[in-house]
């Protein structure tokens, strides 16, 4: 069982958190502006890193949403940030 | 020498010891160029470089792995073969695959330990069973074979499933698949490498991609650990791996790399004779010729290339299956593992050329992989050798994500991949 640190609940089972895609995952502006492949990439498109991953994730049992830096193959887990606590870049429109 | 497998052959080799029996294929050094490259010794790949040099008559190619034959994804699958899927394009492509497994023994001479024992997939409720009377539907106008089962037909082919209405999963029948089964997941490996370096092809293991040789916007070759490798076309087949490699070809792919885990029990005697799958309970259970339960489930939801797998999932497939099979109660697990598996936004395969001309992709299987091998292999070799889709593999092109055309199988068959 691993251990996800919420950063307003502190840590709790990896089962209580749902993957958000990637961290900085920008929504295309411009309804007609925007091309069939820019939307699809939008859409589709993930960085799928071997290693070294910058996600969205969301707490399910308090609902926050947040960034988290974790390694994909140890599972290590680096850091995890509130979005509204200069989280960053998170892909999330403000 | 002998070659050729056969019962006389093995008494033969058996009077003599065992000492004539040919090597399976060669370890060769790599040429520095070759006509087709495929990155990736596993099912897939193998089946490729297989039916190029069968179907289409290409002899100059090279299969490189990393590691060993069969050692991701191919020898890690639980060695289920089926296609009870539900839309036509899915029926097509799966179909070709079961029809190709059921000859494959005698083409490659090798015994791939093909059982079509039959699939039954339960439904637990009422409505359950309506969606898996349209699975049966689906299935029949696609071309396919498929019969709804009520309860007291699942228990003929179950009879140590909890049927009781009393059960903590009760049970109203199910969608039977007659033609499905299992077959062995490394001989498939193992009789595609043999057959393929029997007709010329270079199999080279620890063999891995560094990068990829770019010239004039166009794939050339790799750069491995063992030297530089060029070619006319080359095919990434790698699985779970797809979205690491292409991001050293400068793209991303819509796949997200997901541990799906399995496990075997310790050998019994005969209890089981068929599939199960029980998309409820989100656990699935066939019985080997060894005699081990093997036992598999959904994805674990964290994305991951750790070849381990986490335990929440675990102890949910592997209760399921102790609900459904209360007398499992009494065995031990004897191993554990994981394979990382490529899931696509619509759960369906990507065959056709990459952002990179030159570059061609199989992959987005997800956790149905093995069962597709040999048309994953004849429609990619069709691919490299004519450079225009076969008929069947031209819906899983990657522009289906840009036209909108996906293939939604996790919606439309409720298959977890």
């Amino acid at each position: 069982m691993q251990l996800f640190p919420c950063p307003f609940c502190g840590p709790r089972s990896e089962t209580e958190f749902h993957f958000g895609g990637d961290a900085g995952n920008r929504r295309p502006e411009g309804f007609r502006a925007v091309t069939d492949g820019e939307w699809a990439a939008y859409l589709h498109d993930r960085n799928n890193p071997r290693g070294a991953a910058n996600e969205i994730w969301m707490h399910m049992t308090c609902g926050e949403v947040f960034r988290m830096e974790r390694d994909t193959v140890h599972h290590g887990v680096a850091q995890a940030f509130a979005l509204l606590e200069g989280g960053g870049d998170d892909g999330l429109a403000h | 020498m002998t070659r050729h497998y056969s019962a006389l052959s093995l008494l033969k080799e058996g009077l003599r010891s065992q000492q004539g029996w040919q090597q399976a294929w060669r370890s060769p050094e790599p040429k520095p160029r070759y006509d087709i490259l495929i990155i990736g010794g596993g099912g897939h790949g193998l089946a490729t470089a297989y039916y190029l040099a069968k179907a289409h008559n290409i002899r100059n190619i090279a299969v490189i792995e990393k590691g060993w034959l069969g050692g991701g994804n191919t020898g890690r699958n639980t060695t289920v073969v089926r296609s009870n899927y539900f839309f036509p394009e899915s029926t097509a492509l799966y179909d070709l695959a079961l029809r190709l497994y059921e000859t494959l023994g005698r083409d490659l001479n090798y015994n791939i330990m093909l059982s079509q024992r039959g699939i039954v997939t339960l439904a637990h409720s009422e409505a359950e069973m309506e969606m898996a009377a349209r699975t049966v539907n689906a299935m029949q106008i696609n071309g396919t074979d498929a019969e709804l089962f009520g309860v007291d037909e699942v228990r003929r082919v179950l009879p140590l499933l909890n049927v009781s209405p009393e059960a903590r999963y009760p049970v109203f029948g199910g969608v039977w698949q007659g033609r499905a089964g299992t077959a062995r997941h490394d001989a498939v490996a193992w009789g595609y490498a043999r057959a393929a370096d029997r007709l010329g092809v270079d199999i080279i293991q620890s063999c891995e991609v560094e990068e990829f040789l770019i010239e004039g916007g166009r794939c050339r070759g790799v750069k491995t650990s063992r030297g530089e490798i060029r070619a006319e076309r080359t095919a990434m087949v790698v699985a779970g791996h797809s979205s690491h490699l292409a991001a050293k070809a400068g793209f991303r792919l819509p796949i997200t790399s997901y541990a799906l885990q399995a496990c075997v029990s310790e050998p019994i005697k005969p209890v089981l004779d068929t599939v199960v799958l029980s998309p409820g309970t989100g656990t699935y259970a066939s019985q080997s010729d060894k005699g081990e339960l093997v036992i598999g489930g959904a994805l674990d939801r964290v994305p991951s290339y750790g070849q381990r797998g986490n335990l929440p999932m675990l102890e949910g497939v592997v209760s399921g299956l102790l609900e459904m099979f209360p007398s499992f109660r009494q065995l031990r697990l004897m191993r554990q593992w994981a394979g990382i598996v490529d899931v696509t936004p619509d759960s369906s395969p990507i065959l056709g050329e990459s952002p990179l001309p030159g570059l061609f992709l199989n992959c987005g299987w997800g956790t149905g992989g093995f069962k597709a091998i040999p048309a994953g292999g004849t429609l990619l070799a069709h691919l490299l050798a004519t450079g225009k889709h076969h008929d069947i593999s031209r819906p899983f092109d990657p522009d289906r994500f840009a036209r909108g055309r996906l293939i939604d199988e996790a919606a439309g068959s409720g298959i977890a991949h």
